[in-house]
């Protein structure tokens, strides 16, 4: 078994009508580890969280070259049913990921798993399992229809992670959601990355993401365009801007001020690292 | 002091009998101002919305559209007024090409000929899908339909623009997109008020923010003193954008800064960083 549980190699994918939507995309995942993916929309990054449950190909067809193995498993030589074991995927609209007829928060965490076959002992205790993990407890009973956004986008997050799978891929879950919906759905994911999941998450919310990734890749046009630990690729400020991508304010405030005023300040990608960076600088500690 | 454009007085709404949307709102906007309205989603801001171009009517209370009173007032004559543009997309566009999709509003105006051409050609230029006439709207990516669904308000020329959520779904360039054309409408003189989620969109965008909570309103004032109203959006959990946050950080460690945005907090440190030794 190798170190990565997740190993893209020069991944090359056309649609049947879209030619080129990945070009040539090489990366590896270390289990535990937090690998942000960001990018302007049109860059390939929900094609390839697709790739990596096994979509693509298997469902979407079109032309694919290269290897994408995920927990040992090389996607073209398994189902999505046997992938679907592996990495959950959670959608950027919950809508689409909810069965759309359970009569319950229960039920429907409970829907995959009986699909699956498991048996009803082993279905109580892990639906319990992940609604608690999501902060669902205590709504088990609630229709799905009556959640807030951000409760139905939890409640996707635990359908998935009912399953158990190896690598969760999350394509801009916060996109759609107010606020609170944000913040409730960003808890759960910061949760589940100290408890050591394996989570490759697509976000637009790079401030957010500077709190929790390990690594990011950029994708443009179907290319990595940078890659490495969040702090390496963050600081790219010029890179970022030249792909439409805003790094967070305070990073290309600083780089602003050192560019500019000359000077000579750490560079933060965080708030808080922000603070004590200028609180320093100011001699106001 | 201008005569407003629009005045909602004591305004309440109710969806059923257990809904209650607005409790009360009261809200005066004056012609040329470039507001924003935040809040979490349910809390009604969508709902005041749809009431400033008679979408919807209150149950109590009244919203007056340059002196027209929404609920006596035929629909469409609120709508040569204040234009509303739809946060989906796919709930306001249904003709086959873009060119269309422009022309249905003033056509249905009574606008035609070249006086049509004329309005058409001004508003996809105002958004930038000039020589996409032809184009289906559903063939075009989702932050251009987002720009045709401006384009088919801006062809009625009203007066008044609401944007309902313009910057969800959309990348970072996107939200420069639509930051840019508020700004540029409201330099053409119109009256822009903008739903949003996007703190630093309201930060850039807006002069005057009005916060929502639970149907009523919790803070209306410049984006800057609401955005630092730090107790009031705790309490409504909105973070305010990251700038604001750090301004107000060092504030209470006695550095006098007051910035919301990249821009201003580059100027403001420029200032302070001459007269500290900090970084020599």
């Amino acid at each position: 078994m190798s170190e990565y549980i997740v190993e893209v190699e020069n991944l090359t994918y056309s649609y049947p009508r879209k030619s080129n939507v990945l070009v040539d995309v090489s990366f590896k995942v270390r289990k535990g580890e937090v690998l942000g993916i960001i990018g302007p929309n049109g860059a390939g990054k929900s094609t390839l969280c697709k790739a990596l449950n096994g979509l693509v190909p298997h469902f979407y067809g079109g032309r694919f070259s290269g290897r994408v193995v995920v927990a040992g498993m090389n996607t073209l030589e398994h189902t999505v049913a046997e992938l679907a074991t592996k990495v959950g995927l959670v959608f950027q609209d919950p809508e689409e990921q909810l069965s759309g007829f359970s009569l319950t928060v229960y039920e429907e965490v409970a829907f995959g798993l009986s699909m699956l076959g498991f048996p009803p002992e082993e279905i109580d205790a892990r639906v319990r399992e992940a609604i608690e993990k999501v902060g669902l407890k205590g709504l088990e009973n609630r229709s799905p229809f009556e959640l807030s956004g951000g409760q139905t986008q939890r409640l996707a997050i635990a359908t998935v992670l009912a399953i158990k799978p190896e690598v969760l891929v999350l394509d801009e879950p916060t996109a759609q959601l107010d606020p609170i919906g944000k913040f409730e759905v960003f808890s759960v994911i910061k949760k589940l990355a100290d408890e050591g999941s394996t989570i490759i998450v697509v976000e637009h919310e790079i401030e957010e993401l500077a709190t929790f990734a390990d690594n990011i890749l950029m994708l443009n046009e179907g290319r990595i365009v940078a890659q490495g630990p969040a702090r390496n690729v963050l600081s790219m400020v010029e890179e970022l801007k030249k792909y439409g991508v805003n790094p967070p304010s305070v990073t290309e405030l600083t780089y602003l001020i050192n560019k500019e005023l000359g000077a000579k300040l750490d560079v933060p990608i965080t708030l808080e690292e922000a603070i004590k960076i200028y609180s320093e600088a100011l001699g106001v500690m | 002091m201008p005569v407003p454009i629009i005045k909602v007085e004591d305004v309440w709404f109710a969806y059923n009998e257990k809904v209650v949307a607005l409790k009360g709102v009261n809200m005066t906007v004056y012609p040329g101002e470039l507001i924003a309205l935040i809040g979490q989603n349910g809390g009604g801001k969508t709902t005041l919305a749809k009431h400033l171009n008679g979408l919807l009517k209150p149950k109590k209370g009244r919203v007056l559209v340059k002196g027209m009173d929404t609920r006596t007032t035929p629909t469409h004559e609120i709508v040569k007024v204040v234009g509303y543009v739809f946060q989906n997309p796919s709930h306001q566009l249904f003709a086959s090409t873009v060119y269309e999709e422009v022309a249905y509003g003033p056509r249905n105006l009574g606008y035609e000929g070249e006086e049509l051409e004329r309005r058409v050609k001004w508003a996809l230029s105002m958004v930038g899908l000039e020589g996409l006439e032809n184009e289906n709207p559903y063939d075009l990516d989702y932050g251009k339909m987002k720009l045709l669904t401006v384009a088919s308000v801006i062809s009625m020329d009203p007066e008044v623009f609401v944007l309902d959520e313009p910057t969800t779904g959309q990348d970072h360039r996107g939200r420069k997109i639509l930051a840019d054309l508020c700004l540029k409408l409201n330099e053409e003189g119109k009256t822009v008020i903008v739903i949003t989620h996007d703190m630093r969109f309201v930060a850039e965008v807006a002069k005057r923010t009005i916060l929502i909570a639970d149907g009523r309103i919790l803070m209306d004032g410049s984006t800057r003193d609401v955005l630092t109203a730090i107790d009031v959006l705790r309490k409504a959990a909105i973070k305010p954008p990251q700038i604001a946050s750090l301004s107000m950080a060092l504030r209470e460690r006695g550095v006098d800064v007051n910035a919301i945005t990249i821009n201003e907090a580059l100027e403001e440190f420029r200032k302070l960083f001459s007269t500290s030794k900090g970084t020599s």
